[in-house]
C-alpha cells in the first residue's frame, strides 16, 4: 500500500461531519480496512467511494450497521450478476 | 413547467408532521437511493423527486410558502422578487443547485425558481455535499475499440477529452474522477461514469480479447492444400491450408486477436474456422472428372 494513496480519516470525519467511531464500527464489521501510521488512521483511496456510500446509508438513510452489512453483500451479488449478464450477452453475440 | 405535489410524492397529506415527513422520506429514500439501485434510471428519477419533496417539506419556511402558494407558484415568485427588490436584504436560499446528469436538471422548475436550487435543509449549518455522479454512454464500432484513441464528449455543457484505451469491452464502465456534478458548499465533485456500447457489424466475433472468424475455403484448396488470404482487424493475413482439410477445421492464430485492455502490446488469439465450399454450376467436363474420381473410391 503506497502512502500517497492514503486518506487521513480524521480529515474525512471533519469534512463529512461524522464520528470516527462509526468508521471504527465499519472496520470491526469487516466492511472497510483502515491502516494506522504514526498514531493516525488512514484509508486507502480505493475504498473511499465505498466508505462514502456507507456514510450515506448510515447518516442519510438511517440504516444501521447490520443493515449496511446485509446491503453490502447483496450489492456485491447484484454487481456480480450484472457483470455476468454483460459477459453472457457478449458471448451470445458470437452466435448471432 | 410541471407542478409537483410534494405531499403526494412522499405519500402524505397536508397535516403531516415534521416527523411524518422525515419518516416518509427515509422510507422512500431507502427504496430508491441510487446507491441501492445501481444502473437503475427510474430509481434515480424517483429519488430526485422525493429528495426535492423532502427539501421543501422538511424546511418549515419552505413548506409554509409551498402550502400558501401551491400551484400558483408563479405569483409567489413575482411576490418574492418584489419583496427582494424592496428590502434588498439578502436572505436568499442560494446554493449551487443540483444537477441531473445527462438529462439536465431533474428537479422541477418550481423548486428552482421558488427556492433557488438545492441547498441545505439544516439552516445555520453549511452541509457539504459531494457532487452528483454523472453517467453517459459512448457508442463505438468494434474497429474503433481495436486501437487506443482520443474522443471528446460533452457532459452537461462541459467538453471533456478522454483517451479510450484499446481493448475496451462492450458493457464496460470506466470512471473519470471529478468530472461529475460540482460539489455543494465546498464538497468534492462527483465522478463521471462512461459506459461503452460496442456494436459489431463485421463478420469477426469477439469474446474478451479473443476473436472468432469463419472463412470460406474452396473445395480444391481444402482437398489438395494451398494458401488463402483472409482479412483481419490487423490487415490481411496469409494462411496455409493443409491438404485434406475437413469442413469446420479450426486454426488458432496467436496474437492476432483483440488488444488486451490496458496491456499495451498484448493481444488475444484469432480462431479461424474453415467453411469448405462445394463447387456449384459444374461444367460437363467437371462432372465427368468427378465421376472419374467417384470410380476411384473404394
Amino acid at each position: 500500500m503506497q502512502i500517497e494513496n492514503l486518506i487521513a480519516l480524521d480529515e474525512f470525519c471533519v469534512k463529512h461531519e461524522i464520528e470516527i467511531s462509526f468508521i471504527d464500527s465499519l472496520q470491526q464489521n469487516g466492511l472497510i480496512e483502515i491502516t494506522m501510521i504514526e498514531n493516525a488512521w488512514f484509508i486507502d483511496s480505493d475504498q473511499l467511494l465505498q466508505l462514502e456510500k456507507f456514510v450515506r446509508f448510515y447518516y442519510e438513510l438511517d440504516i444501521n450497521l447490520e443493515g449496511i452489512e446485509t446491503i453490502s453483500h447483496l450489492l456485491e451479488r447484484v454487481n456480480a450478476l450484472q457483470d455476468e449478464l454483460t459477459m453472457l450477452k457478449n458471448r451470445l453475440g458470437i452466435y448471432e | 413547467m410541471n407542478f409537483i405535489d410534494y405531499y403526494k410524492v412522499l405519500g402524505l397529506d397536508k397535516s403531516a408532521s415534521a416527523k411524518d415527513v422525515k419518516n416518509a422520506y427515509r422510507k422512500l429514500a431507502r427504496k430508491y437511493h441510487p446507491d441501492l439501485n445501481p444502473n437503475n434510471a427510474d430509481a434515480k428519477t424517483n429519488f430526485q423527486q422525493i429528495n426535492e419533496a423532502n427539501e421543501v417539506l422538511s424546511d418549515p419556511e419552505k413548506r409554509k410558502k409551498y402550502d400558501q402558494y401551491g400551484k400558483d407558484w408563479q405569483h409567489a415568485e413575482e411576490f418574492e422578487k418584489q419583496k427582494q427588490q424592496q428590502s434588498q436584504s439578502g436572505g436568499s436560499y442560494g446554493g449551487g443547485g443540483f444537477s441531473g446528469g445527462q438529462r439536465g436538471n431533474d428537479f422541477s422548475d418550481f423548486f428552482e425558481s421558488m427556492f433557488g436550487g438545492g441547498g441545505s435543509s439544516s439552516r445555520g449549518r453549511q452541509v457539504k455535499y459531494r457532487g452528483e455522479d454523472y453517467t453517459t454512454e459512448i457508442h463505438l464500432e468494434l474497429i474503433d475499440a481495436y486501437t487506443t484513441h482520443k474522443q471528446t464528449l460533452t457532459v452537461n455543457g462541459k467538453t471533456i477529452r478522454i483517451t479510450i484505451p484499446a481493448g475496451v469491452e462492450n458493457g464496460q464502465i470506466i470512471k473519470i474522477s471529478g468530472h461529475g456534478g460540482a460539489g455543494i458548499n465546498g464538497g468534492p465533485n462527483g465522478d463521471l461514469y462512461i459506459s461503452f456500447v460496442i456494436a459489431n457489424h463485421s463478420k469477426i466475433k469477439r469474446l474478451g480479447h479473443n476473436l472468432y472468424q469463419t472463412v470460406d475455403v474452396d473445395m480444391y484448396t481444402a482437398v489438395l492444400g494451398g494458401e488463402i488470404t483472409i482479412d483481419t482487424l490487423d490487415g490481411k493475413v496469409k494462411l496455409k491450408v493443409k491438404p485434406e482439410t475437413q469442413n469446420g477445421t479450426k486454426v488458432n492464430l496467436k496474437g492476432k486477436g483483440f488488444p488486451v485492455y490496458k496491456n499495451e502490446g498484448q493481444f488475444g488469439d484469432l480462431q479461424v474456422t474453415y467453411n469448405i465450399m462445394v463447387p456449384t454450376n459444374l461444367t460437363e467436363k467437371q462432372k465427368a472428372l468427378f465421376e472419374e474420381l467417384r470410380k476411384t473410391k473404394d
